[in-house]
């Protein structure tokens, strides 16, 4: 289950998709907009996503996981368009018969996604906006 | 031969634009592309050192030959998550 949306992220929805009788372990994964970043207040975050490479990627990464470590099922979404504060950005669900390959599995998925999926973040903060990653990009409306 | 070019986030705001169609000679490169998507944009624009591209939604290095129709897309550093 891949999903990329402007609408709030449930969860539930995502762990009940990977649930499996056969499975003793579920990892959620929850990426929450926080109200800081060094040092500074933020007001909310603007995700861009260039689909459908970004949701092939996503694909790649849940391939490339379910090769690698000894698990069953991959839930992941992704938000876009604005998030405030406190809201989630990203969910990810992975199940398994057993938590070890559950949870070294979901830590390398978030690793790769920030390096390969074709998603951007914008922070605008107290003053300001900023593409995360892309420090030249700054502007400051004070 | 024609071509799609998008760029995202920074860098198309930027050049002032997030879609461009250029015009290239048969067996240009991704290279090609970007000399001439420099040029053609709004605004002045410098190739980031991070830039990665892709085409039709793979990515591929500045030397990939191009064809008829393609889409590349310029892609700065990505921060999903």
């Amino acid at each position: 289950m891949i999903i990329i949306t402007d609408q709030t992220l449930i969860p539930s929805q995502l762990t009940d998709a990977v649930r499996d009788d056969t499975d003793g372990a579920v990892i959620t994964f929850e990426g929450v907009t926080r109200n800081h970043n060094g040092g500074r207040g933020v007001e909310y975050l603007e995700y861009e996503a260039y689909r459908p490479m970004a949701d092939e990627k996503l694909q790649e990464l849940i391939n490339e996981i379910q090769d690698r470590w000894e698990i069953d099922k991959v839930a992941v979404a992704h938000r876009i368009g604005r998030v405030d504060i406190g809201e989630l950005s990203l969910v990810i669900a992975v199940s398994a018969a057993h938590r070890r390959p559950a949870f070294e599995a979901t830590l390398h998925f978030i690793d790769r996604l920030k390096e390969v999926v074709p998603i951007w973040k914008k922070e605008y903060f107290q003053g300001g906006e900023v593409w995360i990653g892309d420090p030249g990009s700054e502007r400051t409306t004070v | 031969m024609k071509i799609a070019i998008k760029l995202f986030a920074g860098l198309r705001d930027r050049a002032g634009t997030g879609d461009m169609s250029v015009e290239l000679e048969d067996g240009a490169t991704v290279r090609d592309a970007l000399d001439l998507a420099q040029q053609s944009a709004p605004k002045r624009w410098i190739i980031p050192t991070s830039l990665m591209t892709a085409v039709n939604n793979e990515y591929v290095p500045f030397n990939k030959s191009l064809k008829d129709g393609d889409e590349l897309a310029l892609i700065p550093p990505v921060s999903g998550g």
